[in-house]
């Protein structure tokens, strides 16, 4: 087991950046999720990590050892594509043994570590199959089955589960969790589904166009994130975003929204006064009352899920996303008050998209 | 049944819309062969039809030292010819699959000799193993590896290998060409995935090219062999099977007896005497070609 440094790294493809200075550590033993939308540079991150691709600058360590020169054979890793890229006219078991016979393992020792592979992933009763015999989640077995009796360092998944159906990706989700927690290996793991990547990582690296948003642990992101981007993409459904402006300092921030709202922070922020912000929030915080002291809102949409409801309301020129943990008695139409939980309401600088932090006191 | 009704008919419309296809299959391929093959059994000759014979021609034929000879030079033309073109052509995928600069121009040169029509190029390898002013030997002679000029055609061996060499030319391109339409069929990510797994080029090569691409080499090597056994006009142009016979093939034996020798009958004899050699070509691309287990 190993850790891995990620130091400044560059990628360009000709004259294209990809990766503008990436800096990341994945302490030994953790599984870090690299997670984004299409085009973020998470997957060349991790083939540059494999050696798939060369490292145009900055250095990646593993366990200690930069790896920039070395042959993929050499770094100890292991990876599961995509698309699985199974050997198709080998069996399932010539599959997981392939790098094996190729370090000329002795066959007793080699039987022993691919029947081990199998007996953890519940191979057993297909090693003499042919992928195309597999089902989508068995072929995603045995690619995980080849990573294993390698037993590397460390362990590269690219968006493993995004050709399975979602009833299946929710099983191995758990399924890969668990092989984690057994085998403790170190691991990365890329994916654009932000679910995936709360529900599994120890450590979530959210990236955009090449940078580097924001490093955490999932409920770090949930509860702090650094700017309107991470807030937006971590959660679903997404944040609500309502332009408002600073209009009061004090003891508390007073904001006004751009409904002419005037809201009251519990707490103080460092604002210019005057300052275009974006008051986020998530749907889950606030309530929705039939009067009382809130914002007007208009109910457009109402989509009863079972356990929790989700509303789509219009707050001034916006529409906003509301979840509430019960049924609810209101219909499509209704004009209710909107009552914002501030205490948990995060606030942007409009321009920048960075966090606005809480002033000292 | 009316008209109108019978054109509704699904059967009869698929029927209808095949007959110009076996026409085209009966008038040009069925009926040459089949007339081919009675004139085998006859002893017809130009400006004669023929009376049945039965097997006399081959029984003839099978005691003819230049008709065992053009059997025996079929066979090593083909043997050698489709050997070199199958190293040579899959060098030549392999390196065109690479991402090499001026790839599709030189894609392009590739296909060249395949363009040229054969008798205009089997022209030029005439006049490069003339006697007198063949370009090889003058090299050689330039410098100074030989002292006299080679007689590519005048020698039975040389002139063999001279036609074989002209083949290899001539073939290369097909087999190149659809051994790297093959190749480009093999997804990258096998090869990311060998890498990983610690395959050398050569291991790579060996367990997961090679494996893949056998269904193509199948069918390509099957047509290869059948083209270069049934060889005619690179031989006719260059050496018009001599000297001495030695190369003559099946092919240009069987026009030399029947058109310009006027024996029919004896020339169609040793034409049809090609079949078995074909089929058993074909066959084995059939069971080459057979399914693997692992084949979608």
């Amino acid at each position: 087991m190993a850790s891995v440094q990620i130091r400044d790294v560059v990628k360009n493809f000709g004259d294209t950046k990809i990766l503008h200075g990436v800096s990341v550590d994945i302490a030994d033993g953790e599984f870090a999720v690299l997670v984004g939308p299409s085009g973020c540079g998470k997957s060349t991150l991790l083939r540059m990590i494999a050696g798939l691709e060369e490292i145009t600058g900055g250095s990646i360590s593993i366990g200690g050892r930069e790896v920039n020169q070395l042959p993929p054979k050499e770094r100890d890793i292991a990876m599961v594509f995509q698309n699985y890229a199974l050997y198709p006219h080998m069996t399932v078991f010539d599959n997981m043994a392939f790098s094996l016979k190729l370090a000329k393992v002795p066959r007793a020792e080699l039987d022993k570590k691919v029947a081990r592979a199998a007996e953890i992933l519940g191979l057993q009763q297909l090693l003499e199959r042919y992928p195309r015999q597999l089902s989508g989640g068995q072929r995603q077995r045995v690619a995980m089955g080849r990573a294993i009796v390698r037993n590397p360092q460390v362990f590269l998944f690219d968006e493993p589960l995004s050709n399975l159906d979602a009833k299946l990706r929710v099983q191995m989700r758990t399924e890969i969790r668990e092989l984690h927690q057994n085998l403790k290996s170190t691991s990365v793991y890329v994916t654009h589904d932000q679910i995936e990547a709360m529900t599994m990582a120890d450590k979530i690296v959210v990236m955009r166009d090449g940078h580097i948003q924001q490093v955490g642990s999932p409920l770090e992101l949930y509860d702090w994130p650094a700017n309107v981007f991470v807030a937006g993409f971590i959660g679903s459904p997404s944040m609500n975003f309502l332009p408002a402006t600073a209009v009061e300092g004090g003891d508390k921030t007073q904001i006004l929204l751009a409904t002419g709202d005037a809201l009251t922070l519990p707490y103080l922020v460092e604002v210019v006064l005057g300052q275009p912000l974006l008051l986020g929030l998530r749907p889950e915080c606030c309530r929705l009352e039939a009067t009382g002291d809130g914002v007007d809102a208009e109910i457009l949409v109402i989509e009863p899920t079972g356990a929790d409801t989700v509303l789509i309301c219009r707050v001034g020129k916006t529409d906003i996303t509301v979840v509430l943990h019960q049924r609810t008695m209101f219909k499509v139409g209704d004009r209710v008050k909107w009552l914002p939980d501030l205490a948990r309401a995060h606030l942007f600088n409009e321009g920048s998209g960075e966090r606005v932090a809480i002033a000292p006191r | 049944m009316s008209l109108s009704r019978l054109l509704e008919n699904r059967n009869f419309l698929g029927f209808l819309f095949m007959l110009p296809a076996a026409a085209l299959l009966l008038v040009f391929l069925t009926y040459p062969l089949g007339l081919g093959t009675w004139l085998g059994f006859t002893d017809a000759k130009i400006g004669r039809a023929g009376v049945w014979v039965g097997l006399e021609n081959y029984i003839y034929l099978f005691g003819d030292q230049v008709a065992r000879l053009s059997l025996f030079n079929t066979v090593f033309y083909t043997a050698v010819a489709t050997t070199v073109k199958f190293a040579l052509g899959l060098w030549l995928a392999l390196l065109l699959n690479k991402n090499l600069p001026f790839k599709s121009f030189i894609r392009a040169v590739i296909l060249l000799p395949y363009i040229v029509p054969t008798a205009l190029s089997a022209l030029a390898f005439w006049w490069i193993y003339d006697t007198q002013f063949s370009i090889v030997s003058w090299g050689l002679v330039r410098l100074g590896l030989i002292d006299h000029y080679i007689d590519f055609l005048g020698d039975p061996w040389l002139a063999r290998a001279s036609v074989i060499v002209a083949n290899i030319w001539r073939g290369i391109p097909f087999v190149a060409i659809c051994l790297l339409a093959g190749l480009q069929t093999i997804s990258p990510s096998y090869y990311e995935a060998a890498v990983l797994d610690g395959a050398t080029p050569w291991q790579m090569f060996r367990y997961i090219t090679l494996p893949l691409l056998t269904p193509i080499i199948a069918v390509v090597m099957t047509f290869s062999i059948l083209f270069t056994f049934t060889d005619f006009q690179l031989i006719y142009v260059l050496t018009r099977g001599g000297p001495l016979n030695a190369t003559h093939l099946m092919a240009t034996l069987s026009f030399q007896r029947a058109i310009p020798g006027g024996a029919l009958g004896e020339g169609a004899a040793l034409a049809t005497a090609m079949v078995p050699f074909l089929l058993a070509a074909i066959l084995f691309s059939y069971f080459g070609l057979q399914r693997r287990a692992w084949q979608q």
